[in-house]
């Protein structure tokens, strides 16, 4: 895993030449358009990423092609439509080398599977007086459905906090897990900050006093490559549409015992093995947590991104990000009055920043007008925010596709940004 | 460019690096609250009623150049005002900036505020130059909670 260190000068290590980024934009329709009369520079990944061709084509093939419910009918496309479902699973599988396809659970997005776990592994093991770990970074998605929790049982949520630079204080945390903690919910790449968590030993600390732990994915997923079981995590969630997939369709990783011992989440077809009025016999996993019809078009679609991502070679795209984000952060470090917000001795893909006296949604409509697009306000972590004691930033989120050249942009505009306010 | 000189024209930056009344009203016996989610724009508004009319009036808070020079010259505006008056002003800048861009619009009634034209260009930051005003009439109506513009 390559990782950024701010601190360091910039990395000697050139992208690998198996990495060629001119050849990849050509896979990206929406990269050749234009906003405002200039070439679009996208550099809001971490809200979005752009889906390549294969996925567009993917998504309209299935439509025109292979449209039909899935695990219903006995016809032809009724089977065709629900093998390519289950395909998707497997491809997910790989992707996160889980051991069971059973543990792959399709959802709309990470907001769903973190809801799904604290709905159903916290209606279930969660009580008066027990605790849920989060930390002071977490997207708002991390934060409230565990706040609905707790309020619903009479539990409490802790949080750990964070230093100056960004990072979790491991020292809080161990003082954190008590034998009152029943789960850990952390955000493994953090959307505000760039901030790559030491995820590993921090579920070694948890398990070793038999507390689970679920990770957020949204942005980890696209930029490193996760391996559900070396990492031993007993959740995952991430979302296909930042992984360059269709939105509307997510994954829930979890590990198959935990899972089974759940209660269902929503309840409907597709989740049961029989119905009466009297009782109702719910399905095994994955299917007990696919209540109703699912997003079958999106997930055939996110398979396809994955075996986009996978076929391109992804250590080498991961040389080619960690060398672009050490780029854009000594680029904009040259910027007089620019602060960057996280600076983490291990990142990937965002850098937040202020601008001395200009409020980043100024930033953001100015170089908006040169064709890029960058988020601002407060990522939805306004605790974050609260704790760098910033009202919002200006973020600018990378993705494989960008190149040097679009940072320059992002750079050159940002000067234009001081010009006006002069 | 020249759409954004329309938007950050110069009396717009003048409020926005040296806003009016730009201080918590101890007098004040109205006073409300407003935030954008969006940006995380925070204004909050205090009124000194009198007689009848606004007679002192002052604004607190963290905004974009937008909203904090629109909450600047909206003081600068309403002050001597009866509320009918202050809420007339606010129809006419709310039309004025949501007005379709394509057309002549002019609004001399507004006076100085008519610098905010430019801000019908970009929809999406309507909101930034009315928050304030939406502020203001929570203030006028009594409301205690905080007002948002989602």
């Amino acid at each position: 895993m390559s990782l950024i260190t701010e601190t360091r000068p910039r990395s000697p290590r050139k992208a690998s030449p198996a990495f060629d980024v001119w050849k990849v934009r050509e896979d990206f329709p929406i990269l050749r358009r234009e906003v405002n009369g200039k070439p679009l520079v996208y550099l809001d990944n971490a809200a979005t990423a752009q889906k390549p061709q294969v996925v567009i084509d993917t998504l309209d093939r299935f439509y025109r092609e292979e449209n039909s419910n899935v695990h219903r009918g006995v016809h032809f496309l009724s089977q065709l439509a629900t093998e390519e479902y289950e395909k998707a699973r497997l491809a997910v599988q790989r992707f996160l080398n889980a051991a069971e396809p059973r543990e792959i659970i399709f959802v709309r997005g990470t907001t769903e599977g973190i809801n799904l776990v604290a709905s159903s592994f916290g209606r279930s093991n969660v009580h008066a007086g027990d605790e849920i770990l989060i930390s002071a970074m977490e997207h708002h998605s991390n934060i409230v459905p565990w706040q609905m929790l707790c309020e619903e049982k009479g539990a409490v949520l802790r949080v750990i906090p964070i230093n100056d630079a960004g990072e979790l204080r491991l020292d809080e945390l161990e003082k954190l897990l008590s034998s009152k903690t029943r789960l850990v919910a952390l955000v493994h790449l953090s959307n505000a900050l760039g901030t790559l968590n030491p995820v590993r030993p921090i579920i070694e600390m948890a398990h070793r006093r038999g507390i689970p732990v679920l990770l957020d994915g949204a942005q980890a997923a696209p930029h490193l490559k996760v391996d559900v079981r070396e990492l031993d995590c007993d959740f995952y969630a991430f979302s296909g549409h930042k992984l360059y997939g269709p939105t509307g369709i997510g994954v829930l990783y979890g590990k198959a015992a935990l899972l089974e011992a759940m209660p269902p989440y929503q309840g409907g077809g597709e989740m049961i093995s029989s119905v009466t009025f009297e009782k109702t016999t719910y399905n095994t996993i994955p299917n007990k947590f696919e209540a109703g019809t699912p997003h079958v078009a999106g997930a055939v679609g996110l398979a396809a991104a994955i075996d986009y991502l996978s076929a391109l070679d992804r250590d080498a795209v991961e040389a080619y990000e960690h060398d672009l984000l050490s780029y854009a952060a000594e680029a904009l470090r040259q910027i007089a009055g620019l602060r960057i917000i996280g600076t983490a001795r291990e990142k990937a893909g965002v850098i937040s920043f202020v601008l001395e006296g200009i409020h980043p949604h100024d930033i953001g409509t100015i170089v908006d007008q040169e064709g890029i697009a960058i988020r601002t306000g407060h990522h939805c972590a306004q605790p974050v925010m609260d704790r760098f004691g910033v009202p919002a930033t200006a973020r600018a989120s990378l993705a494989f596709y960008n190149t040097k050249e679009e940072i320059d942009a992002l750079v050159s505009s940002l000067h234009k940004v001081k010009e006006v306010f002069g | 460019m020249s759409d954004l000189r329309d938007l950050y024209q110069q009396v717009i930056l003048d409020h926005q690096k040296k806003p009016r009344n730009f201080r918590a009203l101890p007098i004040a016996n109205r006073q409300a609250e407003g935030f954008n989610p969006l940006c995380g724009d925070k204004v909050q508004l205090f009124l000194k009623m009198e007689n009848g009319v606004i007679q002192d009036v002052g604004f607190q808070g963290t905004g974009c150049a937008i909203s904090t020079a629109s909450a600047s010259m909206m003081t600068e505006s309403i002050k001597g005002k009866t509320p009918a008056e202050a809420q007339a002003i606010f129809k006419k800048f709310q039309d004025l900036v949501t007005s379709d861009p394509h057309q002549e619009i002019s609004a001399p009634e507004l006076g100085k505020l008519e610098v905010f034209t430019g801000v019908r260009e970009f929809p999406v930051r309507v909101k930034c130059a009315t928050l304030a005003w939406h502020t203001l009439l929570a203030a006028l109506q009594g409301e205690e909670k905080t007002i948002s513009t989602e």
